[in-house]
């Protein structure tokens, strides 16, 4: 292609950035009531007091969309899907740490 | 087009009850599920599966496509007889929202059009365009001073005619400097586009940090290996150690020991804060492969007063 494309910037999803519950929603296509009802759970931590306030971290986004595709495809319910969640967390986590002492 | 043996995707019998369907189901589903399963492609797996159980779980789809015959084989070339599906009725409903779309032409040619007619009775905002997930990997340098990146993706679009169609598409990322291993960029649009009023879906891209030969990434830490001289170990020295961003001076405090660690403060991966740089000292033995090496070996020996075992016992 001979023209020439503009840089796209996205937005990096870090703890730094925050979303809030509106633009967490739609993020996910889902209901604001079923982002209340992780955070109810557990799954999310939002920053800030009441439910106008709240800020999600840049994590949270990714957090919510693996919770709903593991509602949705292997019907766990929310209990279970924090479960999940966590435990993926730590595998990830010990897998890193596996990585550092697998090359020492 | 190509048959589709759905009771061998399953792995169950022609005859399995629908509660076997639904055990391998949940079963297959677990195994191959993306967020879960470290296989290779699962998601093609569990797209495969999910369109078989969709079949099966439904008496009604699945009665008609019994009724194709058992003469077909998984990959053979397909077209469905006409009339295949005269005498059933499909109530519909059966379908998950937009997911169907992701679904094979055999199933399309089955059971699209009952799809269609099933959907357009629905509100028109679910028409939410897919969303999609790529991988980019990227160089420690560019997490260090970020970086533009070409990729290229597989989109399907729909023609003039309504006809779905891939086509490719390039795009140039920004990667922000100081991003990590496992962190997402949503490019919000950049998915597939939207059906009707829908808007498009968005774009995610996975970082992944590409191992390096000498450093070692964990989170926004680095971790190197430094290989020291016993006598600079021992006695103390400023040696040359590299860094991402450039050569330092490091300091090696007198009476360092094998697995010491160094740290150096904000020189990991930018942010804030910024990670750390480990330097671990490895002491390296000069070899003992000519005479003068071999003497003042020797003499180590006969001066040195030093058990290595000490703290073994022996």
């Amino acid at each position: 292609m001979s023209i020439k494309k503009e840089i796209l910037t996205g937005l990096l999803l870090d703890e730094e950035t925050t979303l809030s519950l509106g633009e967490l929603s739609r993020a996910c296509t889902v209901h604001a009531e079923w982002i209340i009802e992780l955070v109810d759970e557990g799954i999310l931590e939002p920053a800030g007091e009441d439910v106008t306030h709240w800020r999600f971290s840049g994590p949270s986004l990714q957090r919510a969309r693996t919770a709903m595709r593991l509602q949705q495809d292997l019907e766990i319910n929310l209990a279970g899907a924090a479960l999940v969640l966590d435990l993926l967390e730590e595998i990830e986590t010990l897998r890193t740490r596996l990585q550092v002492l697998d090359q020492e | 087009m190509e048959y589709k043996d759905y009771y061998k995707i399953m792995g169950v019998k022609k005859e399995a009850t629908q509660d076997e369907i639904k055990r391998a189901y949940r079963k297959l589903a677990r195994k191959y599920h993306p967020d879960v399963s470290k296989e290779e492609n699962t998601e093609e797996k569990f797209k495969q599966v999910g369109e078989a159980y969709e079949v099966l779980k439904d008496p009604e789809k699945r009665a008609a496509y019994n009724q194709l015959g058992a003469n077909w084989k998984a990959g053979q070339e397909f077209k469905p007889p006409p009339d295949w599906d005269a005498g059933f009725e499909f109530s519909g409903g059966g379908f998950t929202g937009g997911d169907a779309s992701a679904y094979s032409d055999f199933f399309e040619s089955l059971f699209g059009q009952d799809f269609s007619q099933a959907q357009s009775s629905q509100a028109p905002f679910h028409a939410h365009g897919e969303d999609h997930h790529a991988k980019i990997s990227i160089d420690l340098d560019d997490a260090y001073n970020g970086a533009a990146r070409t990729i290229t993706l597989q989109t399907p679009k729909l023609d003039a005619k309504g006809h779905m169609t891939t086509h490719e598409r390039t795009l140039n990322v920004r990667i922000p400097k100081g991003v990590k291993s496992g962190q997402r960029i949503r490019l919000a649009g950049q998915g597939s586009p939207g059906f009707g009023k829908g808007d498009a879906g968005d774009l995610y891209l996975q970082i992944e940090i590409k191992p390096h030969p000498f450093y070692r990434v964990e989170g926004q830490d680095i971790y190197l290996d430094l290989p020291v001289a016993p006598w600079e170990a021992a006695l103390g020295a400023k040696v040359k150690a590299p860094t991402p961003v450039g050569v330092v001076d490091l300091k090696i405090p007198a009476g360092s020991v094998s697995g010491h660690k160094l740290r150096l403060k904000g020189r990991g991966i930018p942010g804030k804060p910024p990670g750390d740089l480990y330097v671990i000292l490895h002491i390296a033995l000069p070899p003992a492969d000519d005479e003068q090496a071999k003497a003042l070996y020797h003499q180590m020996e006969q001066a040195l007063a030093f058990n290595p075992r000490a703290g073994l016992g022996v």
